[in-house]
């Protein structure tokens, strides 16, 4: 007999719900209320907390020393969640995140993970091919600027601060924080303004 | 003293989901375009995170039981048809439910 | 503790040759050196968490690999991992 956790994943997620809700362990308001909760962690979120950085020497020393104070800072619940991490990018180094286990991201900041971070190719190859990686982005770094890969494999959540990107000088925060998209904090992009 | 020379020990026995370098994806290219998430993704998801935020099971748990997964089954299922079926691992190994609850839920849904 | 600097090696181990576990250090690190960045804190061992066992504290480093070390191949200049104290020993 076909073990029971074989079931087609539809009707075995039916039938958990439907147990957690008779057992009041999980009630059909408390994954609605969950699920809309879940929803407001966008990356738009870290794109203010980059934008703040780039614009306030304070706050980006914060947020590269405590990740989680920072987005705390910035109105973002942060208790109970891992402890969050920040990577500067320089004209040194730039810094790609990856997690090869499973698909450790940081959520709090950046929402759901995008398909690709979860996806074997990615989890395969960013460790050991991240320039073909970032090629495939449409991403080419500057010659000579070194790539650390960050195996995201534990305890912490780990995002990247990009570099303020050039003919931005003038612009406030707000207008910072559009140019970000959720890869430029992962770093299989790099944020532009042109 | 000069860095350690490389070694082979790629093959050595290796769980399927621990996948950092490993040739057989090298050549797969990258879907690098937006997927939405489903109603069914966004339900288990939510209740991934019910259940770790009473304490129920935790997400080294998810972790375990997403492992424990055949290869196979690993590669066909999507991302959230195996979380959900990690936590009815879970739920079961946990006795928060039992077999005889979960066959009977089954047959209703 | 492990001081930023220090060189350690991931314990050269493969516990999963001998049955159900779970492990959070990839397998393309097993006998590696490395350089110790910093400690990032202590955590419950997930090796324990994953199956709901008492789990003691370990202390979390971020430890920095050469990826030609690992695979001649490699295309980056470093690798950068979280790893707890039980899988690593002085180098």
């Amino acid at each position: 007999m076909t073990p029971l956790i074989e079931a087609p994943s539809e009707r075995l997620l039916a039938g958990i719900k439907s147990l957690l809700a008779s057992k009041g362990i999980a009630t059909a308001e408390e994954i609605a209320e969950r699920m809309a909760q879940t929803d407001r962690a966008s990356p738009a979120q870290g794109a203010r907390m980059v934008a703040r950085a780039w614009t306030d020497p304070e706050y980006r020393a914060l947020l590269l020393r405590d990740g989680a104070q920072a987005a705390e800072a910035m109105g973002i619940a942060m208790r109970g969640l891992p402890p969050l991490g920040v990577l500067e990018n320089t004209d040194d180094t730039h810094n790609l995140v990856v997690c090869t286990l499973c698909s450790c991201y940081p959520r709090a900041v950046l929402g759901y993970p995008p398909f690709w971070f979860k996806s074997p190719g990615y989890r395969a190859r960013a460790i050991r091919d991240p320039r073909g990686v970032l090629a495939e982005f449409g991403t080419v770094l500057p010659a000579g600027q070194r790539i650390r890969v960050v195996d995201s494999t534990a305890d912490y959540r780990w995002m990247v601060l990009p570099q303020r990107p050039v003919g931005t000088d003038g612009w406030d925060a707000d207008r910072l924080a559009a140019l970000l998209r959720e890869g430029d904090m992962i770093g299989v992009t790099v944020p532009s303004a042109a | 003293m000069t860095p350690s020379e490389p070694t082979d020990t790629s093959e050595r026995p290796r769980a399927h989901h621990d996948m950092g370098g490993v040739p057989k994806f090298l050549c797969e290219p990258i879907d690098t375009g937006a997927h939405a998430l489903t109603p069914f993704d966004r339900e288990v998801d939510a209740i991934r995170g019910i259940l770790g935020a009473k304490g129920v099971m935790s997400v080294d748990e998810l972790r375990r039981g997403i492992e424990a997964i055949p290869e196979a089954e690993y590669a066909r299922l999507s991302y959230y048809q195996r979380w959900i079926r990690s936590i009815a691992d879970n739920l079961l190994a946990r006795g928060v439910i039992s077999d005889a609850e979960l066959r009977a839920a089954l047959e209703q849904a | 503790m492990l001081a930023p600097g220090a060189p350690v090696r991931v314990r050269d181990d493969w516990p999963e040759t001998r049955g159900p576990c779970h492990i959070r250090t990839p397998h393309y690190l097993r006998g590696r050196r490395g350089t110790v960045v910093r400690q990032l804190g202590a955590f419950p061992n997930p090796e324990d968490l994953a199956f709901a066992r008492p789990a003691p504290t370990l202390a979390l480093y971020h430890v920095a690999f050469e990826p030609r070390s690992i695979w001649p191949d490699a295309g980056g200049d470093e690798i950068v991992v979280e790893l707890y104290e039980s899988w690593l020993e002085a180098a």
